[in-house]
């Protein structure tokens, strides 16, 4: 069967023009390019062009083309009705000494992806091996805790906030039956990236499901093993299921920390709905990306917007490379 | 198949039990409250301390909600757009991950590299240009940007998931069909979407949750109100409700309600599909 797939062509059809019955040259130039055309066109590697070509083309009109143009625009100044004005590393310099949200953009971000990447992954893994067991409505749990991942960021955006409300919010009202004065929340400066973190804690449901899966291709009989062998539940789970779903943690810290410093969705709905302003109280809430979208959208600073996009670009593969650099320290590969 | 593990009799197990039921009642308090402020009157909501059951239930809040609001449109146009968007990610992924599979060809796994390298690129650094060049196209207010990406492939993910299920399908198929004298295209949607109906229901949950969502995209190209789709709608509908006399929060609460609901039932119903595909990602990704 393989050598069926070779491109080879019938030895007949091989050549269009058999060598031996030369044409004359005025001829040759009219007949010699339709052959190879029509041969190429019922080639595989022309079918696989042609097949190919939307994805290769919306390859280079929305993404590979937009990357190159915006790393030139973070050169240049740019506010999308005249045209851009090279203006050197300026942006740059201009982001990293002079810009007042910069740095508490990205501060804010820091504390952000700090506090919300580990106690997600910790409690989608603590969930995920609760859930590897069998048990009654072990499937409506899995649905329950995994359900929250799924739903628009604005509508249970609206919804936290309502909760956090600082005099008619739910949370504030059972914090109170236990004797506790909640804080204004959304609307203090100290309490809203707290929230926020909250927030998007409830959402770890699908880290969760990632952890399921791994756990589930654990051999038992290592289970089993190490039963035998005496060991007990906290053995078991740092010799054995730890080892086991390092790759799947692994992707989960990996994902988790690009997708917390792209976040965006909640925190632009929750800060806007609480009457703070995106990014608000007094930038406690404004993420990386919510910055990088009012400098572009709201004033239209399209080449510092430009220039934000490639750092934040810069950043997220750094912090991969570095993950894939500490990988063979700690995960296991069979 | 699957179905897991620790055969021993577990002692602490419903302790265990107990304890994912308190978590489940944490998961599930916040759409409880929003549900039951939904059907509360309006002065119930301003009550301190709050009350936790609607004296009366006011199922009215439901239709004074979609009437005050251009629901019905805002509604309309999310459907318009999930749809449009279902359809372009399924022909494109499936032209793509065909293509992919089916032919032996010099550069194609660097075309496949370069898709999924795609993945890695953060929406934000594209966004610029892709803003320049809608504005250039008159695409602004118009569901085009939202949608045409969808019919190139831009949805990496779902080319590499029916890649990974394509490739499960003996080449004899292929090569049988080949012989028959099929075309390709024949081949593609008579051989490979039959049996990778279970990918393709997978890709579609994915992009409907993705688009129903999805926020980011119409913020930034949908100005006029009667394109809005139901994020950036709620949202508007917040800011000029809330100048008046405050938040009406159960009608807040009622419309957020309604457009839960949709992601609600396609995950009851493909419940399986997200785990699968979510799972998918995780582990051979």
């Amino acid at each position: 069967m393989q050598n069926a797939l070779t491109p080879t062509p019938h030895p007949l059809e091989a050549d269009p023009l058999p060598p031996s019955k030369p044409l004359s040259g005025a001829q040759a130039d009219i007949i010699v390019p339709v052959g190879r055309c029509r041969k190429w066109l019922a080639s595989e590697s022309a079918k696989f062009w042609l097949m190919m070509s939307p994805a290769l083309l919306g390859f280079i009109i929305f993404s590979a083309g937009p990357m190159l143009t915006s790393l030139y625009l973070s050169f240049t100044k740019y506010d999308v009705v005249s045209p851009p004005k090279w203006i050197g590393i300026n942006n740059y310099l201009y982001l990293l000494r002079r810009d007042p949200a910069f740095w508490p953009s990205v501060k804010v971000t820091t504390i952000f992806a700090a506090a919300s990447v580990p106690l997600t992954l910790l409690i989608a893994l603590l969930i995920a091996i609760l859930l590897n067991q069998r048990f009654f409505a072990r499937n409506l749990f899995r649905t329950i805790f995994f359900l929250p991942a799924l739903l628009p960021a604005a509508a249970s955006g609206v919804v936290w906030v309502w909760i956090f409300d600082p005099t008619r919010g739910l949370l504030n009202h059972i914090l109170a039956t236990v004797g506790i004065v909640g804080p204004a929340w959304m609307h203090s400066t100290t309490w809203a990236l707290p929230a926020l973190i909250i927030m998007s804690i409830w959402g770890f449901g699908r880290a969760m499901v990632i952890f399921l899966a791994g756990l589930q291709e654990v051999p038992p009989q290592l289970y089993e093993a190490a039963e035998l062998d005496g060991a007990g539940t906290w053995h078991r789970f740092y010799h054995v299921t730890l080892p086991m779903i390092s790759p799947v943690l692994f992707f989960n810290l990996v994902i988790g920390i690009i997708d917390a410093l792209k976040a965006f969705d909640l925190a632009f709905v929750t800060s806007t709905a609480a009457g703070a302003g995106a990014g608000g109280p007094a930038r406690a809430t404004l993420l990386y990306t919510l910055n990088l979208y009012q400098k572009s959208f709201n004033y239209f600073h399209m080449g510092l917007g430009s220039a934000m996009a490639w750092l934040l670009f810069v950043a997220i593969l750094l912090l991969t490379a570095i993950n894939f650099g500490l990988e063979k320290r700690w995960v296991h590969t069979s | 198949m699957t179905e897991s593990i620790s055969k021993t009799p577990n002692r602490g197990g419903w302790l265990i039990w107990l304890f994912l039921l308190s978590g489940s009642v944490v998961m599930l308090l916040p759409l409880a409250w929003m549900i039951l402020t939904s059907l509360k009157s309006f002065p119930e909501t301003l009550a301190d301390p709050p009350t936790w059951i609607p004296a009366h239930f006011q199922w009215g809040n439901y239709l004074q909600a979609i009437r005050g609001f251009e629901f019905s449109r805002y509604f309309a146009n999310s459907i318009i757009v999930t749809a449009g968007c279902i359809a372009g990610t399924l022909v494109s992924s499936c032209l793509t991950a065909y293509a992919l599979v089916a032919y032996k060809v010099r550069g194609k796994n660097l075309v496949f590299g370069l898709l999924l390298a795609t993945l890695m690129l953060p929406a934000q650094v594209t966004v610029i240009p892709l803003f320049k060049l809608y504005v250039t196209l008159h695409w602004i207010n118009t569901f085009r940007p939202l949608i045409v990406p969808r019919w190139f492939g831009n949805d990496v993910f779902a080319i590499f998931l029916l890649r990974q299920f394509f490739l499960q399908i003996p080449r004899d198929y292929i090569e049988a069909a080949r012989i028959d004298g099929a075309s390709e295209l024949r081949i593609m949607t008579t051989v490979f979407v039959p049996l990778a109906k279970p990918a393709l229901l997978t890709i579609a949950v994915f992009t409907f949750i993705g688009t129903w969502n999805d926020l980011w995209n119409p913020l930034l190209y949908l100005y006029d109100e009667k394109l809005y789709t139901l994020p950036l709608g709620l949202m508007q509908f917040i800011g000029v409700a809330g100048t008046a006399q405050g938040t009406p929060w159960h009608l807040v609460m009622a419309i957020a309600t309604i457009m839960m609901i949709p992601v609600v039932i396609v995950f009851f119903l493909a419940q399986k599909r997200f785990i699968e595909g979510i799972s998918a990602a995780g582990i051979k990704g």
